[in-house]
């Protein structure tokens, strides 16, 4: 089908016949006798813009060599869609199409000396000349119907730089003739938003790394430069959330001697919980002692600002008012996972509303890919090769998926069933294997945490503390290999495929940080009578937190050695085996293409750890500020030596979502540890802010209960379960009204769209009857009157003609239906 | 080139107005002097005046412009350089190049851009892009590398798509509304 009617096409362009024989389908089309166009031929009105595909009219296009067409050889059958052809030289065939609004915003900027351009001028002109016409009537400013053109600033038309420049003092002429009120107004208008602007460009030339990121999409495009824009992001984050426990948490205690005052703590009563052993080493240390001290956080670190214990303050009295530490470390907490999530929602805005308005999965795929796939911002060569060789990819990705879709159509039934056992099957063994993973952490963590071994290698010491993250690190590795083994077995279409492995990937990341976290738990709460007397285990953790806490500090530090390791004893060898060898293993290995998906899977785990962290380890926030900002340039740099562009690229806009929807997942998952360790676990006797409290959450009701009278009423409605539920009951009506909103929009989006096609149509029809009355008009007078000389009918914007044309319209076009 | 040297009157920056951060040319009005004026300048010193208080009406042929790094990997550039100029055949007075680059800068407005690139896409410049001009960008933007009937295949997805009127090639309007709606426009 469609190569039968690309035959007929392209023998129609050659040949430039007049198309006769599809006149008649043509004017059945366009439904003569002026009756509307709802009797268009079915399939048109649905819902599916269904091209006619029967209809194998084309109209015989000009020859492309020349720009300028020629005109098209006067036939005896009229071809209705002839009127459609615009000229450069000679007589144009149709002034009114120039005279269409949708045009005009199309002007070419043309030499005023071509005779070709006298009609544009001329009708750019009558544009001037009615708004000077305006002028001279002395009407006001604001009454005057304003043409979007004249609304904008004169820097955004689409017109040379002499016609901007006329356009400016026309303007300025204009605004003389208004009073001195609205003079004043009118340039303290347009001085606002000259410093506006100027303000907008001096903060994005204020952002960090501006120019590094320039160079990297210009030699890599846009989709990495999403990556590292990202990275940008999330050092950002992390500086604030540091600043917010700076401020509110550590700033307090440094200041005490310092504003003279004192901080006091009440030991609790039990006098068995509270104990907290020395945790600096005696005697002779050995140098070793220190480094690992200071790579797992215990030690001489254990009891510094460095983690939890260290804040064993109840409350700092400064001169003037009461500082109360524990509800400050509390309501910090909240607020910052509320920021970032405030924070991430907002940059994710953007890319999320295309994706509700555009809900069909293959919408204008090929358009985009034509017309915006090409980055015009490549300066490389290499660049450009690449990006074109991964256009081709995606193009011939779109048509393989085409020929899959039809595939699966027409599968039978036999053969669903085999695929759906064995997907059943294949996702079983996915799940085992994820539930291997996870024991194979459980296990490390508690061998690592109940290893008693003092006498042995500093190295052995040393693996054993980081055995959890070692085995997270190597699950995290083995299973994406795993996973894109497998996904070629199910079947799925491409794309498909490739978010249904990331899914995976990002499920098995983050997952495994939960798992560390209640082994660890498990650990903690396990006593060896079965019954915790303080609720956990005292003698082994006399400060469990801070037990999480180097937990943490520990992940984050072997994150950020992993990552440092990986590109300098992997990537760089692999780019020197690939450049100066020559041999088999080069050829399979090949070029390191930044595999984006991985990298930013990689920075989203380290961010939910610095999430779940910093509750229990305050400075961890600005660890890992500093942690991206050398990943930043580790990465750049392994950017630039190393890596060849992914030969199926991200698009950049999807791509955004998609890092900002991983980063919630990342930050859901953070909140649910937090939450269940402020509310629910008893938090350690011995050090700490919370040393008076069952639970980490209790000071916020005791302060509460110290409050006046009328705030603590108020305070109590609010957490009440009637307020709660009327919130809920709510929230979702809300909900529902936005997502009935939603829907509507999407109704009038199609509703203006078969609109549009339909306002097209009518367009079509008018101007060629129109023309067609032009024509025998013109054949009727040039037959009476041989005498006068043949007046130009088509002149510039004389109106003339269409208004002789309109006065004679309606005896021609009684006869012409 | 002195930071001192008068290349253009106050009124003649004024007027350009050109908003700053292009990617490539910072086209701020005060560095106008020395960076685009550089730029345009080293394309082809005889020719290109370092002083422009007079207006003077130099044109640098299309050869010249296609030549410099910022457009030299863009496959359209023949027909960017040829849509900014007057004449429809790539003379670039320094006005056009003003204009190109800030049409091309990360501050022009989405419409703006749309409304030049479809005179860029529109090859043979009858204000529709019909299938061979689609053909025409798909070739350069491939260099050839698909089958006849892939390209074939593609342009009728293409205008399928896009297409609203039903003539089979796609009106500014048409094309407007498809860019409104591709989200990686803008670069």
């Amino acid at each position: 089908m469609c190569v039968c009617v690309c035959v007929c096409v392209r023998a129609r362009v050659r040949g430039s016949q007049p198309a006769s024989q599809p006149e008649p389908a043509q004017a059945r089309r366009l439904v003569p006798g002026g009756a509307s166009l709802s009797e268009a031929p079915p399939g048109t009105l649905e819902g599916k813009r269904v091209r006619r595909r029967d209809d194998g009219h084309i109209p015989p296009l000009p020859p492309k060599k020349s720009r300028f067409p020629a005109r098209p050889q006067p036939s005896a059958h009229m071809d209705l869609d002839s009127v459609f052809y615009t000229h450069q030289h000679g007589l144009p065939s149709n002034p009114l199409l120039d005279q269409l609004p949708s045009y005009q915003s199309l002007l070419y900027r043309r030499k005023s000396s071509s005779a070709s351009s006298t009609k544009r001028r001329s009708s750019m002109r009558g544009r001037f000349g009615s708004t000077s016409s305006w002028r001279w009537k002395g009407e006001k400013l604001e009454e005057r119907p304003r043409s979007p053109q004249l609304n904008r600033p004169v820097h955004e038309l689409t017109l040379s730089i002499e016609e901007k420049r006329r356009n400016k003092e026309q303007r300025m002429e204009q605004d003389k003739d208004l009073s001195s009120w609205k003079q004043w107004r009118l340039n303290t208008h347009r001085h606002l938003k000259r410093l506006k602007e100027d303000g907008m460009e001096v903060l994005s030339a204020l952002q960090l790394w501006r120019g590094d990121i320039h160079v990297i999409e210009g030699m890599f495009g846009t989709g990495i430069l999403s990556y590292f824009s990202f990275l940008r992001f999330l050092v950002l984050l992390n500086f604030v959330i540091f600043l917010l426990m700076f401020g509110f948490v550590m700033l307090p205690i440094i200041a005490v001697p310092y504003a003279s005052g004192n901080s006091t703590f009440k030991v609790h009563d039990d006098a068995e919980c509270s104990d907290y052993p020395s945790t600096s080493r005696q005697g002779l240390v050995v140098f070793h002692q220190y480094i690992l001290d200071l790579l797992s956080g215990t030690g001489f670190l254990e009891k510094t600002y460095l983690f939890y214990g260290y804040y064993k303050v109840e409350a700092v009295h400064f001169p003037k008012f009461k500082y109360n530490l524990p509800l400050a470390y509390v309501l910090v907490t909240i607020a910052y996972l509320f920021l970032s999530l405030i924070w991430i929602v907002k940059r994710s805005a953007a890319g999320f509303k295309q994706n509700l308005i555009q809900d069909e999965d293959r919408f204008q795929s090929f358009c985009n890919k034509i017309f915006a796939g090409w980055d015009f911002c490549i300066t490389d060569e290499n660049a450009a090769r690449l990006k074109r060789s991964s256009l081709l990819y995606e193009l011939k990705t779109d048509l393989e998926e085409e020929r899959i879709k039809q595939k699966i159509a027409g599968r039978t039934r036999k053969e669903k069933c085999r695929i759906y056992l064995l997907r059943l099957v294949l996702n079983l063994f996915v799940v085992t294997v994820l539930a291997a993973c996870f024991y194979s952490i459980y296990k490390a963590t508690v061998l690592s945490q109940e290893s008693q071994l003092t006498d042995c290698n500093f190295i052995v010491k040393l693996i054993v503390e980081y055995l959890p993250s070692i085995v997270i690190t190597l699950a995290n590795f083995i299973t994406p290999l795993m996973f894109t083994l497998i996904i070629q077995f199910e079947d799925y279409s491409p794309a498909f495929e490739i978010r249904f492995t990331l899914m995976r990937c990002v499920f098995m990341r983050l997952a495994s940080i939960g798992v560390l976290l209640f082994s660890l738990w498990s650990q903690i709460a396990k006593c060896e009578d079965g019954n915790c007397s303080c609720g956990y285990n005292h003698k082994l953790y006399p400060c469990w937190e801070s037990r999480v806490g180097q937990e943490m500090y520990k992940l984050m530090i072997f994150d950020f050695i992993i990552i440092g390791a990986v590109t300098i004893f992997v990537e760089f060898p692999r780019k020197i085996i690939v450049t100066y060898c020559d041999c088999g293993l080069a050829k399979w290995l090949g070029q390191q293409e930044f595999a984006i998906p991985q990298n930013v899977l990689e920075i989203v785990y380290g961010q939910t750890i610095c999430w779940i962290g910093t509750f229990y380890c305050p400075l961890l926030p600005a660890i890992s500020t500093i942690k991206y900002f050398i990943v930043f340039y580790i990465k750049k740099m392994t950017l630039v030596n190393n890596c060849r562009p992914a030969t199926r690229p991200f698009r950049a806009s999807s791509s955004n979502f998609f890092f900002l929807g991983v980063l919630l997942i990342g930050l859901a998952l953070a909140c649910v540890p937090i939450i269940v360790s402020i509310a629910q676990i008893s938090c350690s006797k011995a050090c700490g802010p919370f040393v008076n409290y069952a639970t980490s959450w209790e000071v916020v009701p005791k302060t509460i209960s110290q409050l006046p009278e009328e705030l603590r009423s108020f305070l109590m409605a609010l957490s009440s379960e009637a307020f709660a539920i009327s919130l809920f009951v709510i929230t979702c009506l809300a909900m529902f009204y936005v997502i009935a909103l939603a829907g509507a929009h999407k109704a009038v989006v199609n509703q203006l769209r078969e609109q549009l096609a339909v306002e097209g149509r009518d367009k079509r029809f008018l101007i060629q009857k129109l023309v067609q009355a032009q024509r025998k008009t013109m054949r009727s007078l040039s037959s009476t009157t041989m005498q006068d000389r043949h007046r130009p009918l088509y002149h510039g914007a004389e109106n003339s003609s269409s208004e002789g044309l309109f006065t004679q319209l309606p005896p021609v076009s009684a006869s012409s239906v | 080139m002195g930071n001192k040297q008068t290349i253009f009157t106050e009124e003649q920056l004024d007027a350009y107005q050109v908003r700053y951060s292009n990617t490539f040319i910072a086209a701020k009005v005060n560095i106008l002097q020395s960076q685009l004026h550089g730029r345009y300048h080293e394309l082809a010193p005889h020719l290109v005046p370092m002083d422009y208080t007079n207006n003077p009406d130099v044109k640098l042929p299309l050869a010249l412009i296609i030549n410099m790094p910022e457009l030299k990997e863009n496959p359209f550039r023949n027909r960017i350089v040829e849509s900014f100029s007057e004449d429809g055949l790539g003379n670039i007075s320094f006005n056009d190049f003003v204009d190109m680059f800030s049409v091309l800068s990360e501050t022009a407005p989405r419409e703006l851009k749309a409304i030049y690139a479809f005179k860029i896409y529109d090859f043979n410049t009858d204000n529709f892009i019909c299938k061979e001009d689609l053909e025409k960008t798909l070739n350069k933007l491939t260099r050839e590398e698909l089958t006849p009937e892939e390209v074939n295949l593609v342009c009728e997805k293409a205008i399928e798509e896009a297409d609203m009127d039903g003539d089979n090639k796609l009106c500014f309007t048409d094309f407007e509304n498809m860019i409104s709606r591709a989200p990686d426009f803008l670069r």
